[in-house]
C-alpha cells in the first residue's frame, strides 16, 4: 500500500497511531498526582518532539544515507523561520504560505551551501558546512539585522502590514497563526476522571507534517536514489568507477535534507511566531546530530527516536530541581537523602547538558547504532530460541557505523 | 584499429618519468595482458586510461572517441569498466544491492531523481541482477552482507558488477594478487567463462605469469616506463629481451 | 601605516591563542590521527586554572577589628587571605599579584594529567573508528567538560587581571618614530605574544632536536613503518596528547587577563581553531601556526572601521569567508600534504 512493503507500511502505521494518540500516551500520569511532572502530553512539547522530528528526518537524509557529516544545519531551520516570521509579517496569519516559502527558501539556501560545500568530503565536508552555518549566525546578528531585527529576534508587531490579513485584531492585539481560520494555539481539554488531556490544533497540523515527512523519507530509503546514496556512503571510490556522477546525487540529499530543516523552521515560527538567531548556532547544529545519532543514524525510526528522547528529558530533566528530588528521597534516613541529593543534583534541573553530553559519550562509545541497535539487541536476547526475527527497521544496515563519507 | 588505441602517451610526477610514450593497441574481443616489472608504470598507465590521472602528452582513444579530460564515470559510461586490486564492493550492502546499483548507475548515470520509486519494483533491473550473479555462481549469496564474504566472492562480485554493466571493455589490475593457488585457479577459470560467452575486451595487469599465460591473447612488456615488446605468449616466452629484463627475476 | 601596524599587533594576541590551539590540534590529529572536539574545551580548561589558582591564593580568614566600624557602626570584619598572613603583606601581595603567571606551573602537571587520562580512557579506544565517531565522541566530551566546569564556577565571566606591572599600556607608536599615542598596545597583550612564540618555538625545538620528537615526526609521516621498526609509538603518541593538551591548557592560562574566562569560551574558540588548522592544512604543524596568525591578524583587520564601511559584517565573517575560499582553492590547506583526510 502506498508503494510500501508491509513491514514499511506496519513502520509507517504504528509512528501515525503515536503521533495521532501522542496526547494520550505522553500523559500516563494523573494531572494532580506527584509523577504529573513527568507528563508531556503538552501543547508546546509535543509540538518540539514532532518539529524537532521533521528536523532529524531531513538530517537522517543526508548523515544517515551518504555519511557526510553537516555541522551546519541548523542555518537552514534558521532561514525557515525567518521567512515564515516575514510571510506572517507581510502576508497574512494563515501558516500555508509561511510554510511553503519557508521550505522554498531553505531549499534554494541549501542548493547554493550545498554546491560549495560537496565539492570535499569528509572533515573538509564538515568544517565548511560549519563554517557557513557560522557565517549566516554571524550576519543574522550583525549587518542582517534589518532582516533579522539582530539579538532581539524577529517578531510580529501590530504595524505590519499582512496584506490579506489585518494589521491587528479589532480588540487591538496581534492576529495569532492559523490554517485557514483554525488557531494553531486553540487547545481541546478533555477530563476523563483525573486525567486532562490536550488536543491542540497545531500539534495535530505538525504531527501530520511530521507523518507525511516520515512516509517520504521512507519512499526515499527503499528507492534507487536512496540506494545510490547508501553506496556512496559505503564505498565512493568504488561509485566513481560505477559510471554515476555522485555530485548531483549527494546535493540531492542536501537540499532536500535542508528542506527538511526549514519546513522545521518553519512551523516553529508558526506555532510561536517569532525567530532569533541563536537558532542558527552551531550548538543549534550539533543537537541535531545528537538526536539522530543518539536515535540510530541511517535507521528510519531513529532520528524520530533521538528528537523525542532528546526533547522530552531536556524538558523533564531540567525541571527537576532540589525540593523535589528530597520528595524523592524522602524516604531515606536524612543524612543519605542530602547525600543522594547532592550528588543527583549536578545532573538535573540547570544540569541536564551535563546528564545530555554523558549519555551522548556512552552512546557513541557502546552503541554505535544509537537507541535503534540497542532496542534489536535487548530484542534479541528475549528472542533467542526463537529462530531468526531481525528487528525490522535497520535490516539493511545491521552493522553500520555511521562515518564521513570518503 | 583495436577499441583502445593509446599512442604516445607519457605522464611524469615532478622528476619522475612514469610512462615515457607508450603505444598500445588493443584489439577487440582479445585478451591483452601488461606485464612488467615493480615500477614499470603499469598502474600509471591504467589511471590514464580510466580517468584517474590525466597523461602529459599523447592521446588515448577508446572506441573511436578520447577518453582523456573526462572524469571516470563519464569513462565509464562509455563502456569501459574496472576491477581493482582489492576487490572495491559495497561493504554495507547485500550481494544483491551491490549488483543492482551499477544498474541503476549505468541507467541513471548522469543525475535522476528516482525517489519514490521502490528499488525491487523495477523489474527488468531485478532480473539482470538475478540473471549475473547466477552466471557468477552466487545466487544463493544474494542477500548476505557483502563485507562478509570470502575474499574470493567478493571479487566474483566486482567481477559481476562489472559484467552487469556489459561494458565492451574490463580492466583487470592485478586480479588475482595476494590470493592462494586454488583462488587464483578459479579466477582464471571465471575470466575464461566470461570471455567464452560474451563478446568482451579485457585489458589485464598482471604479475602472475601462470595467469597471464592462460589467458591472453597478446602480451605488451612494460619497462621503465615505456613498452619493450608487444607480441603473443608464445613468442614472449622465448624472447631474450623479455626474460633478462622481467621474467629472469620472477621466475615462479 | 600606523593604523596598519596597529591593527596587526592587535591581530596577534588572537593569533597567539589561534596558534597555540591550533597547534595542539594538529599534534593530535598527526600523531593519533584523532580529530579532538574537545581540545576548546581543554583550552577553557586552562583559564580555568589560573582562576583556581588565584581564588585559591585569595584564600582569606576574618578577623573581627574592633577598632574600626563599617558604616552600620558595626565592627570591622577584616578579610586576610592565608598567603599574606605567611609570607607577609608585601611578599604575599606580590604572589597573590602574580597569580596568572604562577598558574602556568599549576597548570602544566593538571593539563598533562587531564591529557593523559582523555587518552587512556577515552581516545584510545577511538583510533580505529571513523572519524565521524571521534568528532561525535570528543563533542559530547567537551559538552560535559564545560558542564563540569559550569557546575563548579557558574556561567558568568570570571575576570582574572594580569599582574599590577602589566595592567597599563604600552606606547609602541614613539619607539617605531610614530606620534605619541598612535599605537596603544597592551603590555599583557606584548607579554602573551612573546609567551606563545615561546611555546611554538619550544614545541618546534623539542620535535626538531630530540630524539623523541624525531620518531614522533616519523611516526606522523608514516605511522606504520615505524611502527614496523618496533618501536613502541603509541606510548610517545601518549605522552605527544599530554603535551597537546598542556599547550592549549598554557594558552588558555595567559588568556584568563585578556577575556575573563567562562564556560563556553572553549567552544568559541574551537569552531575557529578547526577552521585554522583546515586552513593551515591538516596535519602540518607549521600551517596550523602560520594560519592561527594569518587569520588573527586578517580578522582584526577586517574590524577597522575603514574596512567595514566598504564591506558591512566583514568583520563577522572574515575567518569563514577565507576558510570556504581556501578549501575550495587549494584543498589542502596552505601547507597540508596530499592525502589526508581524503580518500
Amino acid at each position: 500500500m502506498l508503494g510500501l512493503n508491509k513491514k514499511d507500511m506496519s513502520l509507517l502505521l504504528i509512528v501515525g497511531a503515536l503521533a495521532l494518540l501522542a496526547p494520550f500516551i505522553l500523559n500516563p500520569f494523573p494531572a494532580d498526582s506527584a509523577m504529573a511532572q513527568f507528563n508531556a502530553g503538552y501543547p508546546d512539547l509535543m509540538q518540539r518532539f514532532v518539529i524537532f522530528g521533521i528536523f532529524a528526518i531531513g538530517f537522517n537524509i543526508l548523515f544517515g544515507l551518504t555519511g557526510y557529516l553537516s555541522f551546519g544545519h541548523a542555518a537552514f531551520l534558521g532561514v525557515g523561520s525567518y521567512s515564515a516570521v516575514w510571510m506572517f509579517k507581510l502576508l497574512s496569519m494563515n501558516v500555508v504560505p509561511a510554510i511553503l516559502l519557508s521550505v522554498i527558501v531553505a531549499g534554494l539556501f541549501s542548493l547554493v551551501i550545498g554546491f560549495v560545500s560537496l565539492r570535499r568530503s569528509g572533515i573538509y565536508f564538515s568544517i565548511l558546512t560549519l563554517a557557513f552555518a557560522q557565517m549566516s549566525f554571524n550576519l543574522a546578528y550583525s549587518v542582517l539585522t534589518p532582516i533579522t531585527n539582530g539579538e532581539t529576534g524577529l517578531q510580529l508587531t501590530l504595524n505590519d502590514p499582512r496584506v490579506l490579513g489585518v494589521s491587528q485584531t479589532a480588540d487591538g492585539s496581534i492576529p495569532v497563526t492559523n490554517l485557514f481560520g483554525m488557531e494553531m494555539r486553540s487547545t481541546f481539554e478533555m477530563d476523563l476522571g483525573p486525567w486532562l488531556f490536550q488536543f491542540n490544533t497545531g500539534y495535530y497540523l505538525c504531527a501530520i507534517l511530521m507523518l507525511l515527512s516520515f512516509y517520504l523519507s521512507v519512499r526515499i530509503f527503499r528507492s534507487p536514489f536512496g540506494m545510490m546514496l547508501r553506496a556512496v556512503k559505503s564505498n565512493q571510490h568504488r561509485m566513481n568507477y560505477t559510471g554515476l556522477n555522485t555530485r548531483p546525487y549527494t546535493l540531492a540529499a542536501f537540499v532536500i535534507s535542508g528542506m527538511y530543516a526549514g519546513l522545521a523552521g518553519g512551523l516553529l515560527a508558526s506555532m510561536d511566531p517569532l525567530a532569533g538567531a541563536e537558532r542558527m548556532q552551531w550548538t543549534a547544529s550539533g543537537e541535531v546530530v545528537l538526536m539522530t545519532i543518539l536515535g540510530g543514524a541511517g535507521t528510519l525510526l531513529g532520528p524520530i527516536l533521538g528528537a523525542g528522547f532528546i526533547k522530552y528529558f531536556e524538558n523533564i530533566f531540567s525541571k527537576i530541581n532540589d525540593s523535589v528530588l528530597h520528595g524523592w528521597f524522602g524516604f531515606m534516613p536524612d543524612g543519605l537523602e542530602d547525600f543522594i541529593v547532592t550528588i543527583v543534583h549536578p545532573f538535573v534541573g540547570k544540569g541536564w547538558h551535563l546528564t545530555l553530553g554523558l549519555m551522548f559519550m556512552a552512546v557513541v562509545i557502546f552503541l554505535p547504532g544509537g537507541l535503534i541497535e540497542g532496542g534489536q539487541r535487548i530484542g534479541k536476547l528475549f528472542s533467542r530460541k526463537s529462530k531468526k526475527s531481525d528487528g525490522g527497521d535497520a535490516e539493511h544496515h545491521p552493522k553500520q557505523t555511521p562515518h564521513v563519507a570518503e | 584499429m583495436g577499441i583502445l588505441e593509446v599512442k604516445g602517451v607519457g605522464k611524469r610526477f615532478g622528476g619522475l618519468q612514469a610512462l615515457g610514450d607508450v603505444n598500445l593497441s588493443v584489439a577487440e574481443n582479445s585478451v591483452h595482458a601488461i606485464i612488467g616489472p615493480n615500477g614499470a608504470g603499469k598502474s600509471t598507465l591504467l589511471n590514464c586510461l580510466v580517468g584517474k590521472l590525466i597523461p602529459d602528452t599523447g592521446s588515448v582513444m577508446f572506441d573511436g572517441q578520447s577518453v582523456l579530460g573526462r572524469k571516470p564515470h563519464e569513462i565509464n559510461q562509455m563502456g569501459i569498466s574496472r576491477v581493482f586490486q582489492t576487490p572495491e564492493i559495497f561493504g554495507d550492502l547485500t550481494v544483491m544491492e551491490n549488483v543492482m546499483i551499477p544498474c541503476f548507475a549505468k541507467r541513471d548515470g548522469a543525475f535522476e531523481l528516482n525517489a519514490f520509486s521502490s528499488v525491487f519494483g523495477q523489474a527488468d533491473i531485478v532480473a539482470r541482477a538475478e540473471q549475473i550473479l547466477e552466471d557468477v555462481n552466487m545466487q544463493d549469496k544474494r542477500h548476505m552482507h557483502s563485507a562478509s564474504l570470502s575474499r574470493g566472492d567478493k571479487r566474483r562480485l566486482e567481477m559481476a558488477m562489472c559484467l552487469v554493466q556489459e561494458p565492451k571493455l574490463l580492466l583487470l589490475d592485478e586480479p588475482t594478487a595476494g590470493m592462494a593457488r586454488a583462488d587464483t585457479n578459479n579466477t582464471i577459470d571465471l575470466l575464461k567463462q566470461i570471455k567464452q560467452e560474451r563478446d568482451i575486451t579485457m585489458a589485464i595487469i598482471e604479475h602472475d605469469m601462470h595467469v597471464v599465460f592462460s589467458l591472453a591473447d597478446r602480451i605488451t612488456v612494460l619497462a621503465q616506463g615505456t613498452p619493450l615488446v608487444e607480441d603473443t605468449p608464445e613468442n614472449i616466452k622465448g624472447h631474450p629481451k623479455v626474460r633478462e629484463a622481467y621474467l629472469g627475476e620472477t621466475a615462479h | 601605516m600606523d593604523a596598519i601596524l596597529l591593527q596587526i599587533l592587535n591581530g596577534l594576541d588572537k593569533g597567539s591563542a589561534y596558534a597555540l590551539i591550533a597547534l595542539g590540534l594538529t599534534l593530535i590529529f598527526g600523531t593519533l590521527g584523532v580529530v579532538n572536539f574537545a581540545h576548546g574545551a581543554l583550552f577553557m580548561i586552562g583559564s580555568f586554572c589560573a582562576v583556581t589558582l588565584s581564588k585559591i591564593l585569595t584564600l582569606s580568614y576574618e578577623v573581627v577589628d574592633e577598632t574600626q566600624k563599617d558604616f552600620l557602626g558595626n565592627p570591622l570584619k577584616v578579610k586576610t587571605p592565608y598567603v599574606e598572613s605567611w609570607f607577609g603583606p608585601e611578599a604575599g601581595g606580590a604572589i597573590i599579584d602574580w597569580a596568572v603567571p604562577l598558574a602556568i606551573l599549576f597548570a602544566i602537571p593538571i593539563m598533562i594529567s587531564i591529557g593523559f587520562i582523555m587518552e587512556r580512557g577515552l581516545i584510545k579506544h577511538f583510533y580505529k573508528r571513523p572519524h565521524a565517531d571521534q568528532i561525535l565522541v570528543t563533542f559530547g566530551l567537551a559538552i560535559v567538560l564545560q558542564e563540569v566546569i559550569k557546575y563548579f564556577y557558574g556561567a558568568n565571566p570570571i575576570p582574572t587581571p594580569a599582574p599590577d606591572v602589566f595592567r597599563g599600556s604600552f606606547d609602541f607608536g614613539v619607539l617605531l618614530g610614530f606620534d605619541p599615542n598612535a599605537i596603544i598596545y597592551p603590555y599583557w597583550r606584548l607579554v602573551y605574544f612573546g609567551f606563545a612564540a615561546v611555546i611554538i618555538g619550544a614545541v618546534f625545538a623539542f620535535l626538531q632536536f630530540t630524539t623523541f620528537g624525531m620518531v614522533v615526526r616519523a611516526g606522523m609521516a608514516d605511522r606504520e613503518t615505524v611502527g614496523l621498526l618496533g618501536i613502541n609509538i603509541d606510548k610517545r603518541f601518549t605522552i605527544m596528547f599530554g603535551i597537546a593538551a598542556a599547550v592549549a591548557g598554557l594558552a588558555g592560562v595567559m588568556y584568563a587577563p585578556i577575556n575573563s574566562p567562562n564556560y563556553h569560551m572553549g567552544m568559541d574558540f574551537l569552531v575557529l581553531s578547526f577552521v585554522v588548522v583546515v586552513v593551515g592544512g591538516m596535519g602540518s604543524l607549521p600551517g596550523a601556526v602560520l594560519a592561527g596568525f594569518m587569520l588573527g591578524i586578517l580578522e582584526s583587520f577586517a574590524s577597522m572601521n575603514e574596512v567595514k564601511s566598504i564591506i558591512p559584517g566583514i568583520d563577522q565573517i572574515i575567518i569563514y569567508l577565507v576558510a570556504i575560499i581556501i578549501l575550495l582553492t587549494r584543498p589542502r590547506g596552505l601547507m597540508g600534504r596530499k592525502g589526508v583526510m581524503e580518500d
